[in-house]
């Protein structure tokens, strides 16, 4: 089913020496390995947003975001760059694609899409979704999980998403033509039923608790940054008072009057470079929501994993009850209480040849029970084995990207001190000219 | 002839813009509105130390110490009290002790002196006062040397259950206040040579009770010159001063409330990344891989509130503390123009009572001039003090503001070096996967 992602397709970026505004461009690209088969043929970007306005389907004026799809063949080595083909997709139509890729795919850990709303946001942060700021960082979100998919062993190679990058119009008929919302229907509905698997692969089990966990503490984390994020932002912001009484107070002073004034610029500056480390912090803050948001997409495949256990399990409980029937018509005791043996006890026994066809009749269920727990069987074993290629894979990932983004979390860290401790030397040696 | 009326004549100043006369032969102005202050009998119950009953007039260590400042002045004009006068006595207040009896409970400090000066029997001296004797002596520095100004205590007063007077932080803090008050006090070239200082520093137990007596009687003679008199024309250099001192004193209550506001932004920062170091570090027992990662971060964020805590720390007591000195010190120097006015006043009152005199008869007119002489010297003397604070408080303040740089500099330093040492860690890591990779 999945095509292994052979060792040396996997890029390994190096990140040493880099400064903050590098990493920050090298955010997306650490995030996604190169050297897939469509990304070797085709550059994806999400260049821009837009606001647009129109009607929608309750004849309702709305306004909502468009994002500009770019995609090019990938630079040949001496060609002139070729110009890009664009087309323009809403955020729902990001969404329906995932949606499909999700039941198509229920083996595979489906690339979460950046949040439709602003999460986890300290109160300076707008959680309008028309901000132009929360817009870029969808737009760096989006552009991102084309990249995912498009890196993907598996995903990258479905028609349905090179259309998604190629057919502005046709693209959601061609969508719907694959039926795939009444797949998702049928195991939706499955899947809110509690259903009780008696044998649990360990493995899934543990990766299933291990996603908890995940989502627990990162939602924590998120939450908890959030806070230190507004401490912070007051923090920086009270010194500001401090240009302005410095300004007034050097206005009575004689020879500490210089020194005052110009300290007190410095202080202003230090209030005001709060907002930039801030907003840098945010993609930071992206990083482990996108992680955050993949830990629903382990989880659906644990549960997607639990349903085919339960239909493996059901098929051969069902096979088992045959069996158990046919045992007790040849032998015609009753070992277990049941309305039948009731029956034929009130009723009398039955003829021959009733009891003949009868027979003929559960060993025919029989064989076809034994054909489906068989099938069952081999679907769940591929299943697993597919899906646990994905989980690897998916593993790898996270491991690389989370350091990724913990060692651009020290750089951006790193640029703060520089910036205080510049700020701070600057000051100090203001006063120590008064 | 009273000690201190001598003493206080040889300040520098006073004496510039009193006139020519020879020191011994003047009289300080101020001497004949107020009670000899000679030390009787019983208000000496010295035991040890040097008696004060004896000092010399115009001791010569006065006198060096005129001259000397006189040389240095010219040679040093910018800025005459950074480091031009002679240093012979050395004060240190430390070492606090709690003391809890049936009566009270209080805390005494050590008063350790160390001086060359011939009015001190010893070179060295250790006693143990309490704010009580503090705020005693400078009452007494006050009442005595009422054309100074008396650099401020810190406030006597906390209140109930908010503060506790005997948590080690807050004895820790009035014990470096006390100790700059008595450095100030012992660096001033007219209030070191008090008598009551000398007594402070060196007596083994101090006998209070004179000092409570003059209080009132001074504050009797205050009120009956101020007596709702308006000035004719205060002289615009005062003026200044009042007008700066309201500035001055309106800034240093908005950078206090600042400073103060700055600390307990900091301290709700400081809680929230705790809590947030705490959750990377729960985070980092969930993984395989990323354990060492993670816990690198929570050590990192745990360094940096360390290193915010200490910072913290340092703002509550050295830079505060210093602030609350100056509003305090304002309202010293306020308190002496006031009691220039008052003595301008009874100039300018007794002058024109003479002027309207003058037409019926001829009285004297020595008591205007003795009025003039006083106000006189009140303002030589008042702007030398002046000259001397504004001097000390640009030293204090360059070293207070350069010191909260400099903290905040080292704090971000350390962070620094901390997610520095992380991504040291991080990348040594992935290097080691690089290699085991192409393996």
């Amino acid at each position: 089913m999945a095509d292994s992602v052979s060792s040396e397709e996997v890029a390994v970026i190096s990140n040493t020496d880099i400064t903050s505004t590098e990493s920050e461009n090298n955010i997306i690209n650490t995030m996604v390995e190169r050297g897939t088969a469509l990304l070797r043929k085709l550059e994806i970007n999400v260049a821009e947003a837009e606001k647009r306005t129109g009607k929608n389907t309750v004849n309702m004026q709305e306004t909502y975001t468009v994002y500009l799809i770019e995609i090019r063949p990938a630079e040949t080595e001496g060609g002139t760059p070729a110009a890009p083909d664009t087309l323009w997709r809403r955020y729902s139509e990001f969404e329906l694609l995932r949606t499909y890729l999700l039941v198509t795919y229920p083996y595979i850990i489906i690339p979460p899409l950046p949040e439709k709303r602003a999460e986890f946001v300290w109160h300076k942060l707008s959680a309008d979704n028309l901000d132009p700021d929360f817009v870029e960082r969808r737009r760096v979100g989006l552009e991102n999980f084309l990249l995912r998919v498009a890196s993907h062993p598996v995903l990258s190679n479905d028609k349905i998403f090179f259309l998604f990058l190629t057919e502005e119009k046709g693209w959601r008929d061609a969508v719907l033509e694959t039926g795939f919302q009444d797949k998702a229907d049928s195991r939706l509905k499955s899947l809110s039923a509690m259903f009780r698997v008696k044998n649990p692969d360990k493995r899934f089990t543990a990766l299933k608790q291990y996603s908890d966990e995940l989502n627990s503490v990162i939602s924590q984390l998120l939450r908890i940054r959030a806070r230190v994020a507004d401490r912070l932002y007051g923090v920086y912001k009270v010194h500001g008072n401090y240009g302005r009484v410095f300004s007034e107070w050097s206005a009575i002073e004689k020879e500490m009057g210089d020194g005052l004034q110009s300290a007190g610029h410095h202080m202003d500056t230090y209030a005001a470079s709060i907002d930039d480390i801030l907003e840098e912090e945010e993609h930071f803050a992206d990083q482990l929501k996108e992680y955050l948001f993949y830990t629903d997409a382990v989880r659906s495949v644990c549960r997607k994993h639990e349903l085919i256990q339960y239909e493996l399990e059901m098929a051969a409980q069902d096979l088992a009850q045959k069996k158990q029937q046919k045992e007790e018509l040849a032998t015609g005791t009753v070992r277990i209480f049941s309305l039948k043996g009731m029956t034929s006890k009130l009723f009398g026994q039955e003829s021959p040849e009733q009891k003949e066809s009868r027979l003929a009749a559960l060993e025919q269920s029989i064989q076809e029970g034994e054909e489906t727990v068989k099938e069952k069987n081999t679907e769940c074993q591929e299943f697993v084995r597919a899906a646990w290629d994905d989980i690897e894979h998916f593993k790898e990932q996270k491991d690389k990207d989370l350091r990724e983004a913990l060692i651009s979390y020290a750089i951006m860290q790193i640029s703060m001190c520089k910036k205080g401790i510049q700020v701070w030397s600057n000051a100090k040696e203001c006063f120590s000219k008064m | 002839l009273p000690a201190f009326h001598a003493m206080s004549i040889s300040a520098p100043r006073g004496l510039a813009s009193s006139g020519q006369k020879p020191i011994t032969e003047i009289l300080h102005p101020l001497s004949a509105a107020e009670e000899p202050l000679s030390p009787g009998p019983d208000e000496v119950g010295l035991t040890n130390g040097t008696p004060v009953e004896t000092p010399s007039p115009a001791s010569a260590s006065v006198l060096f110490n005129r001259l000397q400042l006189d040389d240095d002045l010219d040679s040093d004009a910018r800025d005459p009290y950074a480091d031009t006068e002679t240093h012979d006595l050395f004060v240190t207040v430390d070492d606090p002790k709690k003391h809890v009896s049936t009566m009270e409970t209080y805390i005494t400090y050590r008063v350790s002196t160390k001086t060359t000066r011939i009015e001190f029997d010893l070179p060295e001296y250790s006693v143990r006062r309490r704010y009580q004797d503090f705020d005693w002596l400078r009452t007494k520095l006050e009442d005595s040397q009422p054309t100074h100004l008396i650099p401020p205590l810190p406030e006597k007063f906390v209140m109930k259950g908010v503060v506790d007077r005997f948590s080690e932080e807050f004895v820790e803090t009035r014990m470096k206040a006390l100790d700059k008050f008595l450095k100030r006090v012992a660096d001033h070239p007219v209030l070191s040579f008090n008598p009551h200082l000398n007594a402070f520093l060196s007596a083994k137990d101090l006998n209070k009770r004179q000092g409570l007596a003059l209080l009132s009687k001074v504050g009797e003679s205050v009120k009956n010159v101020a007596g709702g008199y308006k000035l004719r024309v205060r002289p615009p250099e005062f003026c200044a001063m009042g007008e700066y001192l309201d500035t001055f004193n309106q800034k240093l209550g908005t950078i206090d409330r600042i400073a103060q506001r700055i600390l307990k932004e900091q301290s709700e920062y400081l809680t929230e990344l705790r809590e947030y170091g705490t959750v990377y570090a729960s985070w980092a027992g969930s993984e395989e891989e990323l354990q060492r990662p993670l816990e690198g971060v929570a050590g990192c964020v745990t360094t940096c509130c360390g290193a915010l805590e200490d910072m913290s720390e340092n703002m509550g007591q050295e830079f505060l503390p210093v602030l609350r000195e100056y509003i305090l010190y304002i309202e010293s120097m306020k308190n002496v123009l006031r009691k220039r006015d008052q003595s301008q006043a009874e100039y300018e009152g007794r002058l024109e009572a003479a002027v309207l005199r003058k037409q019926e008869d001829r009285t004297p007119v020595t008591e205007v001039e003795k009025c003039q002489d006083k106000m006189e010297c009140f303002n030589a003397d008042l702007k030398a003090d002046w000259e001397r604070w504004q001097s000390n408080k640009r030293q204090d303040f360059k070293q207070l503001l350069t010191g909260m740089a400099d903290k905040n500099v080292t704090h971000y330093e350390k962070c620094q070096a901390a997610w520095e040492s992380l991504i040291t860690l991080l990348q040594d890591k992935q290097t080691e996967d690089k290699t085991s990779e192409t393996n």
